[in-house]
């Protein structure tokens, strides 16, 4: 578990490192989602399978597609990059980090002794406990913040009219 | 006990989101850095949960989780605004406050 730790954080802070030193958006996205995903797998090892799966699921889906619908939509900022997009220089690097935590996870199904790093029912039981027992304010909380987040990018992701863009 | 290498791996992430954030003017680059740094919090709230064993660090993951949702949905909003009236994503063309 410990080699796979390492590896794993290895893959993360290259991944992060090619985040901020590359020069093409879509390129930064592609590192920061094998970014995410390894620390989903870190996440894992540290026995937090839940989160694991939110990470995957909601930051290296949802808010990863976010940008990339963004950066979609910058359109003539971001429309020199188009012609190199299906370069291998593009998809190499994140292949080839991706391909590492493929088969991490791979010698984690098959080696098997992974007992005790199991779903475990009782700690999934706990978080729901917890989270609508004793925190059911920060519950409270989030949603309103969310709330205004949905209203602030329905405002602000609208496309300005010429006679209200002067106001 | 893979706690204080999961928060030292939290402190490298959380440099390098620093670094980005600080070294990038692309507004862009900026948010993704500020996505690496909250995920970097999120793994040393993980490791803290991991260590003592209690479920708290994953429901913070949870907290975290729904403010970076809410952050960068506004946050994209802005950077779109910022492209259709200034034709650019470069952070400092925003000076007119003369900040």
């Amino acid at each position: 578990m410990e080699v796979l730790f390492y590896i794993a954080a290895t893959v993360t802070v290259l991944a992060t490192l090619r985040v901020i030193t590359h020069v093409h958006p879509v390129h930064a996205l592609l590192y920061l989602v094998v970014a995410l995903i390894a620390l989903a797998l870190i996440f894992y090892l540290l026995g937090a399978q839940f989160a694991a799966a939110l990470e995957i699921i909601i930051y290296g889906g949802a808010i990863m597609v976010l940008f990339i619908f963004v950066v979609m939509l910058l359109g003539p900022l971001a429309a020199e990059q188009e012609r190199t997009w299906l370069t291998p220089g593009a998809w190499l690097g994140p292949s080839i980090l991706a391909l590492v935590l493929l088969g991490e996870v791979g010698y984690l199904i098959a080696v098997g002794d992974h007992t005790a790093l199991t779903v475990s029912e009782p700690r999934q039981k706990g978080i729901s406990i917890a989270l609508y027992g004793p925190y059911i304010i920060a519950v409270e909380l989030a949603s309103m913040l969310l709330l205004p987040g949905l209203i602030g990018a329905y405002h602000l992701g609208r496309r300005m009219s010429k006679e209200s863009r002067s106001c | 006990m893979l706690s204080t290498p999961a928060l030292v791996l939290a402190i490298v992430l959380f440099g390098l989101g620093l670094i980005g954030l600080l070294s990038r003017r692309n507004i862009l680059y900026m948010l993704l850095s500020l996505e690496i740094m909250l995920n970097a919090a999120a793994l040393a709230f993980i490791a803290g949960g991991a260590r003592w064993g209690q479920v708290d660090g994953e429901i913070m993951f949870l907290f975290i989780l729904t403010l970076a949702a809410a952050e960068v949905s506004v946050a994209l909003g802005i950077v779109l605004q910022l492209s259709h009236r200034f034709r650019t994503v470069d952070a400092d063309a925003l000076c007119e406050l003369r900040g």
